[in-house]
């Protein structure tokens, strides 16, 4: 049974990876998770320099779902270089840099800082909705999104993942852009805006007001968006957005992604990513899939 | 100060379940590897049965019964989370993590123990373990709760907003009417109360640990959502913020600003 997915010419044991944010770069989640066991490892946005991030509270918890709005706080890319790089080279994982910015040009100063690193992929994150500039700004115009895209990968040395906005109204036209900016692959979907308001206080839950909404709820969301994508371009996707479980992930493969990346669910479950590499096993045993390659995009009509 | 303590997860059995207080519950779980790892001041991360509520509740640890496997649990009803598991009965189970974040410093200084509202039950676990002379100053909204078991560790001193028993008024009223004196303070409580007793730690020029508390997400210190700002720039973060579950949530009151 061939577990083994190829994204952008880096080999995956397996297409599991872990959502930006949600992981850290793995160390406290080391002590749950087996990394090794995962495809990928993607870390927590990192920047040019640190950043604080937003007030508290950051996060609020919602029906099948939450709100954050941590505003990418980061130690920085020399920090990150010389603590987190480290760190995960000692699993036999693949290793995924989120980077972040708030211009073109601090993009460009982490990719290049990153250029001589162990690094696999970098994912560059042009879909936080929490922080005022940068993040999604870049991410909701399409001429913006391939025009960040050929500035990155003109300086990039690793294949560049471009993390997708979920808060457009043609998520294939972003899909679209960012593929023609010279994009290798897409990841979506990053957070949806939401808002919560705690009725007895008559305040917002979020000391930034609004947040980006995960979970369970956002799932069928990201399910309909990764398949649209699929159809629109041609190259790979990694899909992620409420994915809970490996009944989650492959209903993801199956839209059409190559990969998937599993977020919140770490937060309910210490454990779930690798749950998730044993899920996906126990289905292609199930189903006598004998390389998941046939399960990418491999949805009918009933 | 942030040290790894090993973490564990447990299916954890409710031995006993009781209200002790208007919306104030008390929970002893049946928790073999964080019973015997767990000390005061630390908290566990309690999953709901509820599947739609995705979040981890923090809760400090009020009592630790390393013979019996147990610990116990003294919270507040303030959503959903909370109501699940005030609804359940002795022999259901919940998952839990932990032993989190650090627990207090022990040192053997004639101490405060002082705690408000839902910061009082880890005082509790902490006065047991310190080996001191202690004064125990707790502050109620009204009614009074845990009032035995804290009897048997100390001295206790009572305030209440409503002046129902013991001063009227927040705890710094109650150590002033009643003259005390101490050379450390422990603290757990709403921010007011922690404010106010960094002040009269620095006025006095004592040592002061404060026990905070943030809205948290994983709980081990991953996805940063429980911060809070710290006085120098942080060794992990690199900014001037601490992670309450990871860093604390017990700091000295000196090294945070809140």
């Amino acid at each position: 049974m061939n577990l083994k997915v190829d994204l952008c010419g880096v080999t995956l044991e397996n297409p599991v990876m872990t959502a930006s944010g949600t992981f850290g770069s793995g160390e406290e989640y080391s002590e749950f998770v087996d990394l090794n066991k995962l495809g990928a490892v993607v870390t927590k946005g990192v920047a040019n320099v640190p950043w604080e991030g937003n007030p508290t509270p950051r996060v609020a918890e919602v029906y099948g779902g939450m709100l954050n709005a941590i505003g990418l706080q980061n130690p920085g890319i020399d920090l990150f270089i010389k603590r987190d790089i480290p760190f995960l080279k000692q699993y036999d994982t693949k290793i995924i840099v989120n980077v972040c910015g708030h211009t073109t040009e601090e993009y460009i100063e982490v990719v290049e800082r990153l250029s001589d690193q162990p690094v696999d992929l970098l994912e560059i994150n042009i879909s936080c909705p929490n922080v005022k500039e940068g993040g999604i700004a870049f991410g909701q115009n399409p001429k913006t999104v391939e025009g960040i895209t050929r500035e990155i990968k003109k300086h990039a040395k690793q294949p560049v993942i471009m993390k997708l906005s979920p808060n457009v109204t043609d998520i294939t036209e972003m899909a679209r852009a960012a593929e023609a900016g010279g994009a290798d692959a897409l990841s979506m979907i990053n957070t949806i805006t939401g808002m919560k308001i705690d009725i007895h206080r008559r305040c917002f839950a979020l000391a930034n007001r609004t947040g980006g909404m995960s979970g369970p709820a956002v799932h069928p969301v990201a399910v309909r968006m990764v398949y649209q994508s699929a159809q629109a371009v041609k190259i790979p996707i990694i899909g992620m957005g409420g994915i809970l479980n490996a009944e989650d992930a492959i209903e993801m493969i199956l839209a059409g992604a190559t990969a998937v990346s599993v977020g919140t669910a770490n937060f309910t479950n210490p454990r779930v990513s690798e749950e998730v590499v044993d899920g996906i096993r126990a289905y292609m045993e199930r189903y006598q899939v004998a390389d998941i390659k046939e399960l990418i995009g491999a949805v009918h009509d009933r | 100060m942030h040290t790894t303590h090993e973490k564990f997860e447990e299916m954890a059995t409710i031995l006993k379940q009781e209200k002790i207080a208007e919306g104030i519950y008390s929970m002893w779980l049946g928790t073999k590897e964080i019973a015997a790892h767990a000390k005061a001041g630390q908290f566990v991360s309690l999953y709901c049965n509820e599947g739609s509520r995705l979040l981890p509740r923090p809760i400090s640890i009020c009592e630790i019964d390393q013979k019996e496997h147990a610990v116990r649990l003294v919270y507040r009803v303030v959503g959903k989370g909370t109501d699940e598991f005030s609804g359940m009965d002795a022999g259901m189970q919940l998952k839990v993590v932990g032993p989190l974040g650090n627990g207090f410093p022990k040192g053997e200084k004639k101490a405060f123990l002082i705690g408000g509202g839902i910061g009082i039950p880890p005082m509790l676990e902490l006065a047991k373990e310190l080996d001191c002379e202690k004064q125990i100053v707790l502050g109620f909204r009204d009614e009074l709760f845990l009032m035995d078991e804290f009897k048997e560790q100390g001295e206790v001193y009572i305030a209440t907003e409503d002046g129902s028993a013991g001063t009227k008024g927040n705890v710094l009223d109650a150590i002033r009417e009643n003259a005390l004196t101490a050379d450390v303070i422990y603290a757990c409580g709403p921010a007011p109360m922690l404010r106010a007793l960094k002040e009269y730690a620095q006025e006095n020029d004592i040592e002061c640990w404060i026990s905070m508390e943030e809205r948290m997400a994983c709980g081990i210190g991953a996805c940063l959502a429980c911060v809070c700002k710290s006085k120098e720039v942080d060794a992990h973060s690199n900014v001037k913020n601490k992670r309450i579950c990871k860093e604390g949530p017990v700091f000295a009151a000196g090294e945070v600003d809140f």
